[in-house]
């Protein structure tokens, strides 16, 4: 097992290359400068600029730009020329949206297996049919909705949670939610079907005839193997969250990494696309490689070797 | 949706199931299907909401007709005289609830065009984006998988490998760049660059699960049998696998619609959606979300754009559901 996580971590190296390499191309061959503003900048000042960004040395850009962000050290931002990209954007920037985003994560989770669970646990019952229409609102419509319904009835109706910001543990709670509608409904549709398709193996027949306490039937011995599609979904979504929604931390005003992954691209800043780029790989990779360690622990057949 | 319960015939077969006459296993997932209550009210609705779309289009065409008169004072009369309901502001203060008399069902924006009109037009757009990038999923996600899945080996891990890096970077980097290269250019062309822009990102998936089961029916005995026989390449992918692919490609193209017609609203919230005058769902609701405030609730600008998308994503996904359950094999 050590082998194997060692193993993966080597391959971290090459597959972070071949995204930064893919996103680099990518940025350089998309139109439009990241210099060009609203004023035209006198000649020197702009041949400066392009200077100061490698712009007019492609190869040693990649190079450099690559060795700045590997070191963690970063370079400054082409749109905020004074704001280094690691240590002045997303440094900050990330911690507010990973604790959005466990926050949002675990919910979903909580919520999505209790739902996926008790719809499974009676078929066809009012249970099932209530917690399975949740699950659809939450697939059906755009986040931004979501979090317009959300505000409309719990600031603006009801007044008991505030419009948006950041800081308080009351400011979390819409966010999350809205955060979680997604990933939750899923979950559910995800447990529920496991379940019921692990409710009519063998094994759990076996259990009930022993006489087995129906819940230690479901939550012992039906969810554990039921919740293996689950993980898949977790690694990707995991790296979804918790490098932020745009939508979500536009709406409630929340200063995270989400914004940043959108306005990079929008204004071609390109020290800000590759961190970006870069941040979110490593957690979707990173997350990927938690992924498969859970199976295997979830799942003893599994073995890595 | 699965049920392993005794009381579903279609899931029910032991001994007996030998005794039926032989049907082609498609025949018999669409016979599952058909049986799916839940499914074929999702068709119901999916088809209730593209007629509407269409009907909406004829409408507004229609409404363009004008007349026109030539310096010979002969009158004749032209498609596109007029601006369509979508685009024109009716008289009066704006906007305006709903109301039956004059005949606005779903109000009236705050410039003062019709919401049903706009809701209409706005359906073509978003279901065309969710086809679209269907048929790219199809296309480019099927061929991609077969050949990794069948080739195997070294083009395999290759062409796995482009997948996880595409997959590796945010696909809304993807999105924005396809898009900002056209920003300038004509309407038309930029509702196709968005088309093919989310179809670029949608296809990763379908490779992925073609792959998958391209896999595992490379090792079938037909298939054995086939290649043992001599058959060319070709045709043992296109006619011995893709019928047996079939369910599966469906399954995922169904699929894929919703999750393409969700980013395009996500689009539009970021302003990179299609551009006024012309709407979709998403531009309709992200431009309600203006009107949201505590003071005075707009709420038909936001509830019949969003009730249409709701509508027709919770068709697709009763559908795709359904399909998946009839065509799965453990089902039979």
């Amino acid at each position: 097992m050590l082998h194997y996580i060692l193993r993966r971590l080597l391959y971290f190296i090459p597959t972070l290359l071949i995204i930064y390499t893919v996103a680099f191309l990518m940025m350089r061959a998309a139109p439009g400068s990241p210099f060009a503003q609203e004023k035209d900048l006198p000649p020197e000042v702009l041949q400066a600029r392009i200077e100061k960004y490698y712009a007019d040395r492609p190869v040693y850009q990649y190079f450099r730009y690559a060795w700045d962000l590997a070191t963690l050290r970063g370079m400054n931002s082409i749109r905020y020329p004074e704001r280094n990209v690691v240590r002045d954007i997303l440094a900050p920037a990330f911690p507010v949206s990973l604790a959005l985003g466990i926050c949002a994560l675990s919910l979903a989770l909580v919520v999505g297996t209790a739902a996926g669970v008790i719809s499974a646990a009676r078929p066809r019952s009012l249970a099932d049919y209530s917690a399975m229409a949740g699950a659809l609102v939450g697939i059906s419509q755009p986040s931004f909705v979501i979090a317009a319904l959300l505000l409309a009835v719990f600031s603006f109706w009801l007044r008991w949670l505030p419009v948006g910001g950041w800081g308080r543990p009351s400011q979390l709670i819409l966010p999350a939610l809205a955060l979680a509608a997604l990933p939750a409904a899923y979950i559910a549709r995800l447990v529920r079907t496991g379940m019921l398709e692990v409710l009519s193996a063998d094994y759990i027949r076996t259990a009930r005839a022993k006489g087995l306490h129906e819940r230690t039937v479901l939550l012992d011995h039906a969810l554990r193997n039921a919740w293996l599609p689950v993980l898949g979904y977790l690694g990707p979504a995991a790296a979804a969250v918790f490098t932020g929604s745009f939508v979500v931390e536009k709406i409630f005003a929340i200063p995270g990494v989400g914004q940043h992954f959108v306005d990079s691209a929008l204004h071609r800043d390109h020290p800000l696309i590759l961190a970006t780029v870069l941040l979110y790989a490593v957690l979707l990779v990173a997350f990927n490689l938690v992924v498969d360690i859970a199976y295997a622990w979830f799942d003893p057949r599994i073995r890595y070797d | 949706m699965t049920d392993p319960s005794p009381d579903n015939p279609s899931v029910a077969r032991g001994p007996a199931g030998a005794v039926r006459p032989a049907l082609s296993p498609t025949r018999l997932a669409l016979r599952r299907f058909r049986r799916n209550r839940l499914a074929l009210a999702g068709l119901v609705v999916l088809a209730a909401v593209v007629t509407a779309s269409l009907t909406g289009i004829v409408w507004n065409v229609a409404l363009t007709v004008g007349e026109t008169v030539d310096e010979t004072g002969a009158k004749t009369w032209h498609i596109g005289q007029k601006l369509p309901p979508y685009q024109r502001s009716l008289p009066g203060i704006h906007p305006q609830p709903p109301s039956l008399v004059p005949f606005r069902p779903f109000g009236t924006d705050p410039l003062g065009r019709n919401m049903l009109a706009r809701t209409l037009v706005g359906g073509c757009v978003s279901l065309g984006v969710g086809l679209a990038a269907a048929i790219v999923s199809v296309l480019v996600g099927t061929v991609w998988g077969l050949v990794a899945g069948y080739v195997g080996r070294g083009v395999d891990t290759v062409m796995m490998r482009v997948v996880d890096v595409l997959y590796g970077l945010p696909y809304i980097l993807l999105v924005i760049l396809l898009l900002v290269l056209f920003t300038q250019q004509a309407a038309w062309v930029r509702i196709t660059v968005l088309f093919l822009a989310i179809g670029g990102v949608s296809w990763l998936t379908m490779a992925r699960v073609v792959r998958g089961q391209v896999l595992a029916l490379r090792e079938a005995e037909f298939i054995q049998a086939a290649r043992a026989m001599g058959t060319r390449t070709g045709r043992i992918i296109f006619r011995e696998m893709l019928p047996n692919l079939a369910g599966t490609i469906l399954i995922c193209a169904t699929l894929t619609v919703p999750m393409a017609i969700l980013q395009e609203s996500f689009l539009s919230f970021l302003g990179l959606g299609v551009l006024p005058p012309l709407a979709s769902w998403g531009t309709l609701a992200s431009d309600a979300m203006g009107a949201l405030n505590p003071v005075q609730a707009y709420w038909w600008l936001i509830v019949f754009p969003c009730a249409f998308l709701g509508a027709t994503l919770l068709g697709l996904n009763f559908v795709g559901d359904g399909l998946r359950d009839a065509f799965d094999p453990r089902a039979r």
